[in-house]
C-alpha cells in the first residue's frame, strides 16, 4: 500500500508549533493539526484563514432586530392597536421606548442561535457524526500534525526527517 | 519551561499536573461508580423534587387558591422564588461571559459548574411564572401567535411580557454557550473510553460530542464563537435581571416604584449567585477531589466578588431609604418605615444582617481564605437574598392604600412544598450532572496550565 498521509505526534504544543513553522518554511503543506486545546499562533502558520463567524453573527443580530420591529408594528400598530396606558398606539417610532427590551432580546436570541448553527455547520459537527482525529490521544495530551503527501512534492522520507529532527515522538504513515 | 505569568500571582492549578493528569482527574467521577454519600444525597433531592412535583400537580388541579395568597397580597412566594432562582443563575453567566471578556483565568476552574447551575436555576425559576398563571394550559398565550380572539395579541408594552422574552432568551443562550464548551470535553471522554468495555456510555458520549475532532480550524472557530457569545451574554445577563426588576419598578406600588431597581437587582443577583456557586463548589471540590483545581485562591477571589456586590446591595438599600424620605411622598415614606418596623420587621432585619453586614467580614483575608467560614457565609447570603425578595414583594403589598384591606401573608403547605420541590429539582439535576458531565472544562484548564500551573511557576 502506498503512503498517503504522514502523522507526526508531539507531546507539547510549543514543540509542535516550532515543528510546523520549520515544515512550512521548507515548503511543506500541513493539512491539519489536531490538539486537545487551541494552540495559539498555529492558525497563520498552517494557513487557517480568519473566521467570518462574527460577521455572520452580526447579520443574524440585524435579522433578529428587524423581526422584532416587524412583529411590534404588525401586531400592535397595524393589526390591532390598543390603548395601553395612553401610549402612542398609532406609531411604531413613538411607542418604541416600550419595545426596546424585547428588541434587544430578539437581537441577542437570533445572533447567538444563528451563530451556533453556523458554527456547527462550518465545523461539520452534529449528533451522530463520526470523529476523524487520526489518533485518539489528540483529545487527551498529544498533538498531531497531519501531512497529505498528494499535496506535497517532497518525499515521505524528507518530511519524516524534518518531523523527527523537530521533536516528533511518533511518526506514522497511512 | 518557565511560566509566562508574573510570579507574584498564585498558581491556579496546583500539584504539578500534566495534560494527561488533568484529563484523568476530571474524567474520574464519570468513569468511576457513585459512592454511598452520592446516593443518599440523590435520594433526598429526588424525594424533595417528587414532593414538589406533587404540590405543583395539586396547584394545577385545584388552583392557586391552595397558596397562602389573598386579595391584598396577590404575589408572594411564587415571585419571591422566581426572582431568587433567576438571581442565582446570574453568577454562572457572569463567570462564563464577563470574566472571559476580562481575561480572568481563574474562571476556567469554575465556569462549567457555574453555567450548569445557571441552567438548573433558570429551570426552577421558569416554573413559577408558569404555574402562577393558574391555568397553565393557556401558557402559550404569552407568545405572539396569530389567533381567533381578535385583539388578543400580546402586549409588548408590559414588563411581564419582556420577562417571557428575557428568560427564554437567557435560558436558551446559556444552554448553547454551555454546550459549545462541553463538546470538546465530551470528545475527550469519548476517546478515553474503550468501546468494548462500556459500549453504551461510549456511544452516548460519542453522540454528545457531535464528532468533535479538535482540528485547528474547529479550535479557531471555537475561540471566536466563545468570545462573541460572551460578548452577547454579558449585556444579556444584565438585561435579564433589569427586566425582572422592571416587573416591580414600572408599577405604581410604593416600595416598588423606584429607578434604582435595575442596578440594585443585578448586583443582588450576582451576589446571591456567587454565594450559591460557593455553596456547591466547596462541597464538590471535596467530593470529587478537585481541590488542586478549585483552590483557596479561587475561593478568595469569589469571596471578593461577594464582598463587592454585597456592598453595592447595601448602598442600594440605604439609597432606597434615603430616597423614600427625600421624595416627600407619604406613601413611599410609610412603605419603608413599615418594612423596617412593621409586622415584617424580622424579615427586613434578617435581610439587612445577612446581605449588608455579613459580607463585610470578608475584608479580613483570613476569613476570605477560611473554607468553613466561607461555606457558612454562602448559606447566610442565600437566605438573606431570599428574604430580600420576600421583603420587597410582601411588605410592599400587605399594606394596601385602604387600611381596611391591610392583611398578612402566611404560606400554605403547598407554597412551602413547591419551594422545597424546586430545591430538590436543582440538586437532583446538579447531582446527575456531577456524575455524567466533565465538571471542569478539561480543554480550557489545559490551555492555562503553562501560564499558571504550579510546576511552571517554580
Amino acid at each position: 500500500m502506498s503512503t498517503k498521509e504522514i502523522h507526526g505526534l508531539f507531546g507539547d504544543e510549543e514543540i509542535l508549533l516550532a515543528s510546523a513553522k520549520e515544515l512550512v518554511s521548507k515548503g511543506v503543506h500541513v493539512k491539519d493539526v489536531f490538539s486537545p486545546f487551541p494552540i495559539h499562533g498555529i492558525d497563520p502558520v498552517i494557513g487557517v484563514p480568519p473566521t467570518r463567524l462574527h460577521i455572520a453573527g452580526f447579520i443574524y443580530g440585524l435579522v433578529g432586530m428587524g423581526l422584532a420591529l416587524f412583529m411590534f408594528w404588525f401586531t400592535l400598530i397595524m393589526d390591532w392597536p390598543m390603548n395601553i396606558g395612553g401610549k402612542p398606539n398609532f406609531s411604531l417610532l413613538q411607542n418604541l421606548p416600550a419595545f426596546i427590551p424585547v428588541t434587544f432580546e430578539m437581537t441577542v436570541f437570533c445572533a447567538s442561535h444563528g451563530m451556533a448553527v453556523t458554527y456547527f455547520m462550518r465545523n461539520t459537527i452534529y449528533p451522530g457524526k463520526k470523529s476523524w482525529n487520526p489518533d485518539l490521544r489528540t483529545t487527551d495530551d498529544k498533538f498531531l500534525i497531519q501531512i497529505d503527501l498528494s499535496e506535497n512534492s517532497m518525499s515521505a522520507e524528507e518530511i519524516e526527517g524534518i518531523l523527527k529532527s523537530t521533536g516528533a515522538e511518533e511518526i506514522t504513515q497511512k | 519551561m518557565s511560566s509566562h505569568e508574573a510570579w507574584i500571582r498564585e498558581p491556579l492549578v496546583l500539584g504539578d499536573k500534566s495534560y494527561h493528569d488533568i484529563s484523568n482527574d476530571i474524567a474520574k467521577p464519570i468513569e468511576g461508580k457513585a459512592n454511598k454519600q452520592w446516593w443518599i444525597a440523590f435520594a433526598i433531592a429526588l424525594t424533595a423534587m417528587l414532593w414538589g412535583v406533587g404540590c405543583i400537580m395539586y396547584t394545577i388541579g385545584v388552583g392557586i387558591g391552595t397558596w397562602g395568597l389573598n386579595k391584598t397580597v396577590e404575589w408572594a412566594w411564587d415571585i419571591t422564588n422566581f426572582v431568587w432562582w433567576v438571581g442565582i443563575g446570574h453568577a454562572g453567566t457572569l463567570i462564563s461571559a464577563v470574566l472571559l471578556l476580562f481575561r480572568q483565568k481563574w474562571r476556567m476552574a469554575i465556569n462549567r459548574s457555574a453555567e450548569a447551575m445557571t441552567i438548573f436555576a433558570v429551570i426552577c425559576a421558569a416554573l413559577f411564572p408558569g404555574i402562577h398563571m393558574g391555568r397553565i394550559w393557556m401558557a402559550y398565550w404569552v407568545l405572539p401567535l396569530p389567533n381567533q380572539f381578535g385583539s388578543l395579541w400580546v402586549n409588548f408594552n408590559s414588563p411581564l411580557l419582556w420577562d417571557v422574552f428575557a428568560i427564554s432568551t437567557y435560558f436558551s443562550v446559556s444552554l448553547v454557550f454551555w454546550y459549545i464548551g462541553l463538546i470538546p470535553d465530551f470528545a475527550t471522554i469519548r476517546d478515553r473510553m474503550e468501546k468494548a468495555s462500556r459500549p453504551i456510555s461510549q456511544t452516548v458520549y460519542s453522540i454528545m460530542s457531535f464528532g468533535w475532532s479538535g482540528n485547528a480550524r474547529a479550535w479557531h472557530r471555537f475561540e471566536e464563537i466563545s468570545l462573541v457569545l460572551a460578548g452577547l451574554a454579558t449585556p444579556l445577563v444584565l438585561s435579564v435581571h433589569t427586566i425582572v426588576s422592571m416587573d416591580f419598578a414600572t408599577s405604581v406600588i410604593p416600595g416598588w416604584h423606584t429607578t434604582i431597581f435595575p442596578p440594585y437587582f443585578v448586583a443582588g443577583a450576582i451576589f446571591s449567585g456567587f454565594a450559591m456557586v460557593l455553596t456547591l463548589m466547596l462541597v464538590m471540590r471535596k467530593v470529587v477531589n478537585l481541590e488542586e483545581y478549585i483552590t483557596i485562591n479561587h475561593i478568595e477571589l469569589m469571596n471578593k466578588i461577594i464582598m463587592l456586590t454585597g456592598s453595592i446591595v447595601g448602598v442600594a438599600y440605604i439609597t432606597e431609604l434615603f430616597m423614600s424620605w427625600y421624595s416627600g411622598v407619604a406613601y413611599e415614606q410609610y412603605a419603608f418605615l413599615n418594612r423596617a418596623s412593621g409586622p415584617y420587621w424580622w424579615a427586613y432585619w434578617a435581610m439587612m444582617s445577612c446581605n449588608v453586614i455579613s459580607p463585610q467580614l470578608f475584608w479580613s483575608k483570613r476569613l476570605r481564605r477560611n473554607i468553613t467560614f466561607t461555606f457558612i457565609l454562602s448559606i447566610v447570603v442565600n437566605i438573606g437574598m431570599w428574604f430580600e425578595r420576600f421583603v420587597i414583594i410582601v411588605t410592599s403589598l400587605h399594606r394596601d392604600y385602604l387600611p381596611s384591606s391591610w392583611s398578612m401573608f402566611y404560606p400554605s403547605w403547598v407554597d412551602i412544598g413547591i419551594f422545597i420541590g424546586t430545591i430538590g429539582i436543582f440538586f437532583t439535576f446538579f447531582l446527575l450532572y456531577a456524575r455524567t458531565f466533565p465538571v471542569l472544562p478539561i480543554a480550557e484548564v489545559k490551555s492555562i496550565l503553562k501560564s499558571t500551573g504550579s510546576q511552571y511557576k517554580k
